[in-house]
C-alpha cells in the first residue's frame, strides 16, 4: 500500500488531523513552561484520543474517556496544581537541565516500539464495520466473563478514595484537639 | 485504516510520556506524564480490539480497567503530593533527597 492509496481514504484524513493534534498536544504536555498550560494540553491529547476511539468504533470507551479523564481527573490535577502552589506563570525551573539522556532514551523507546509493530503487523488493516460496538456487549462482558476483575477494580477505587482522604487529611494540632474536646 | 498508524501514534505518546517523566521536576507534572503513557496503552488496546473483534469486546473492557486504575492512581498520587508539599513546602522531586544516600 502506497501513501497515495492511504491518503485516498477520507477516514485517513480524519486520522491524520486528529493524530497530528494528539501528537502536538502530547509534546506540549511534557515541554510547556507553564503548569496550567501543560494540564490543559493534556485535555487536547485526551480529546483527540477520544476522537480516535470513535474512529475505531469504540463509542462507549470514548465517552468514558471524556467523562472520567477530562471531566474528573483533569479537575483533580488543576486542584493539585493550585493547592501545591506550583509556580503559575512561565517558569524555566519546571524542567530539569539534563535533557539529552532522557531525549535519547525516549527516542530509543519510540524507535524500538514503532519498528517492532511495523515489522510484526505490516499492512494489517483495522476492521471497520461503520457501527459502534454496542454498549450491551461491553456490559455483558463486564458483568459476565470479567465480573471478578470488575469487582476487584471497584474495590481498588474505593480503597484509593479512602486512602486519599486519610493521607491528605490534616492532623489536628494539640490546641485544636483541646478545643474540639471542650465542645 | 492500517493497524500500524494507531500503534505508532501510541508509541510516540508513550515516548513523550517517558521523556516527561525523566525531565520534569514538579511531581504534578510527572503524574501528568504518567497519564500520557496510560493513554498510549489505551490507544493500543482499542486498536487491537478492532483488529481481533472479539465477541466480548475484551480490548475495550481492558481499556476501561486501565482508565479506572488511572483514576485511582491520580487520587492517591495527588494526596501524597499534597502531604509532601505540606511537610517540605515544595513539590520538586530534586529537593526530596532525604532518603538518598
Amino acid at each position: 500500500m502506497t501513501f497515495a492509496d492511504w491518503i485516498a481514504e477520507p477516514v485517513n484524513w480524519v486520522f491524520a488531523v486528529i493524530g497530528l493534534a494528539v501528537l502536538v498536544s502530547g509534546f506540549r504536555v511534557v515541554t510547556a513552561k507553564n503548569v496550567v498550560h501543560a494540564a490543559l494540553y493534556l485535555v487536547g491529547a485526551l480529546a483527540g484520543t477520544a476522537g480516535l476511539f470513535l474512529l475505531l468504533s469504540a463509542e462507549f470507551v470514548a465517552w468514558v474517556l471524556v467523562l472520567v479523564y477530562i471531566g474528573a481527573v483533569l479537575v483533580l490535577f488543576l486542584f493539585g496544581i493550585m493547592i501545591t502552589r506550583a509556580p503559575l506563570g512561565f517558569d524555566e525551573s519546571l524542567t530539569s537541565d539534563k535533557k539529552a539522556l532522557p531525549g535519547v532514551l525516549a527516542a530509543a523507546v519510540f524507535v524500538t516500539m514503532a519498528w517492532a509493530s511495523i515489522d510484526a503487523f505490516g499492512t494489517q488493516l483495522v476492521v471497520s464495520t461503520g457501527e459502534a460496538t454496542p454498549t450491551e456487549v461491553l456490559g455483558e462482558s463486564l458483568l459476565g466473563r470479567f465480573v471478578i476483575p470488575f469487582e476487584v477494580v471497584s474495590f481498588v477505587l474505593l480503597a484509593a478514595l479512602i486512602g486519599g482522604i486519610t493521607i491528605a487529611r490534616r492532623d489536628l494540632t494539640p490546641v485544636e484537639e483541646e478545643q474540639r474536646a471542650g465542645v | 485504516m492500517l493497524l500500524n498508524q494507531f500503534l505508532v501514534l501510541g508509541a510516540a505518546l508513550f515516548a513523550f510520556g517517558i521523556y516527561g517523566l525523566l525531565v520534569r521536576r514538579n511531581v504534578v507534572l510527572i503524574l501528568l506524564s504518567v497519564e500520557l503513557m496510560l493513554n498510549a496503552v489505551n490507544i493500543n488496546l482499542v486498536a487491537f480490539e478492532s483488529v481481533l473483534v472479539t465477541s466480548e469486546a475484551v480490548g475495550q473492557v481492558f481499556a476501561i480497567f486501565v482508565i479506572t486504575v488511572a483514576a485511582a492512581e491520580v487520587g492517591i498520587g495527588l494526596a501524597i503530593v499534597l502531604m509532601i508539599f505540606r511537610n517540605r513546602k515544595s513539590a520538586n522531586v530534586d529537593e526530596l533527597s532525604l532518603m538518598r544516600w
